[in-house]
C-alpha cells in the first residue's frame, strides 16, 4: 500500500497560445480562440501530490505548515494575476499551454524538502485537466 | 508482449461521506512543539470535517452479472466498516483502530484501507481516497511496492 497526500491551490492568470515560428493563419487554425491576440485567462487549480513515508510522530507525509508557504512562494505568488507569456521567463520561448505550465510547476516544486513530488495536475477549467509526473531523473527527491 | 494475455481491468468507485472531530497532539512533544508542528490542528477542544471517501475496486466483471462487485454490497461494507465506526465520532477517542495514531488524513485513509481490504472478496481493493476538505486528500493505493500488508504505518513512535 502506497500513501500519498494531495493539496489543491489556485491562481488566476492570462495567456495566449501562439507559436512565432508559425504564420498568423496557421496559429489561428491550430490554436483557435486560444490564439486571440490580446490573450485570455483562466482560474487554474494546481493539485500537488506528494509521496513518502508517513512520519510516525506527526502522522504526516508533509506538514501543510511547510508545504503551503512553499507552493505559495514558488508558484502562487509567481503565477497569480500574471500574463504567463510575458511575465514567466519559461514562457517567453515556449507556448504556455497547460501541458507546459504543468511541467514548469513540477520543476518549481520538485525540490520540496522532506517528501517526493509525485505529480502535478492542473485544471485549466472544470472540464480540462493536465498532469505531469516528471521522469525518473526529475522526480528523485532533493 | 508481457501481460498480453491479461484482459483489461475495470475499476469501480463508490463514494460515501462521514463527519467527525479530531485534533493533532503527540504526547511525546512539548506543548510548544505541538503548537508549532500542528498549528491550529492542535486545539485540544478539537475541530471537525465533512470527510468524503472514495473507494475504488479493480477487477474483472463477473460474466454472469456483468459486475466487478455489486455496488450495493460495497455500500453495505462501507457503511459497516467506515460510517458506523467514524460518522459523528471523535477520531482521537472513539475509534480504536486509530488509537495511538495522529488522526491525519494519511493515517485515517491507511486505517480505512486496512479495514476494507479483507472485506473485499470480489475484485481487489485498489485505492482509498479520503478528502478532508475539497482541497486536501490522501490516497492509499495497492501496488507491488510495500504491499506486504504487515506494516501498521503511523503508530506513534
Amino acid at each position: 500500500m502506497k500513501v500519498s497526500l494531495s493539496r489543491r491551490y489556485r491562481f488566476a492568470a492570462s495567456h495566449r497560445l501562439n507559436n512565432p515560428k508559425l504564420g498568423a493563419e496557421e496559429n489561428r487554425r491550430l490554436y483557435g480562440k486560444c490564439n486571440s491576440p490580446y490573450g485570455h485567462g483562466h482560474n487554474y487549480v494546481v493539485e500537488v501530490t506528494l509521496t513518502g513515508p508517513v512520519e510516525p510522530s506527526t502522522g504526516m507525509i508533509a506538514n501543510l505548515g511547510e508545504l503551503d508557504p512553499f507552493v505559495e512562494k514558488e508558484v502562487v505568488e509567481v503565477f497569480d494575476h500574471k500574463y504567463l507569456n510575458e511575465e514567466i521567463a519559461e514562457f517567453r520561448n515556449r507556448v504556455p499551454t497547460t501541458e507546459n505550465v504543468a511541467r514548469e510547476i513540477f520543476r518549481r516544486l520538485k525540490n520540496f524538502p522532506g517528501a517526493k513530488l509525485e505529480r502535478v495536475r492542473i485544471e485549466e477549467t472544470s472540464k480540462n485537466s493536465f498532469e505531469f509526473r516528471g521522469n525518473e531523473a526529475e522526480s528523485v527527491p532533493a | 508482449m508481457k501481460n498480453a494475455h491479461m484482459k483489461p481491468m475495470i475499476r469501480i468507485t463508490r463514494k460515501v461521506e462521514f463527519s467527525a472531530a479530531h485534533f493533532y497532539h503527540n504526547p511525546r512533544f512539548s506543548a510548544e512543539e505541538n503548537r508549532r508542528i500542528f498549528g491550529k490542528c492542535n486545539n485540544p477542544h478539537g475541530h471537525g470535517h465533512n470527510y468524503v471517501l472514495e473507494v475504488t475496486i479493480a477487477g474483472e466483471p463477473d460474466p454472469e452479472t456483468g459486475m466487478v462487485l455489486d455496488l450495493k454490497e460495497l455500500k453495505d461494507i462501507l457503511q459497516r466498516e467506515v460510517v458506523d465506526r467514524m460518522d459523528h465520532r471523535h477520531l482521537n477517542y472513539e475509534v480504536p483502530e486509530l488509537a495511538g495514531k495522529i488522526p491525519t488524513c494519511e493515517n485515517i485513509a491507511s486505517v480505512i484501507f486496512e479495514l476494507l481490504e479483507p472485506r473485499i472478496t470480489q475484485g481487489k481493493l485498489y485505492r482509498v481516497r479520503l478528502y478532508e476538505s475539497a482541497d486536501l486528500f490522501a490516497d492509499c493505493t495497492a501496488d507491488g511496492i510495500g504491499s506486504n500488508g504487515k506494516d501498521a504505518p503511523g503508530s506513534i513512535k
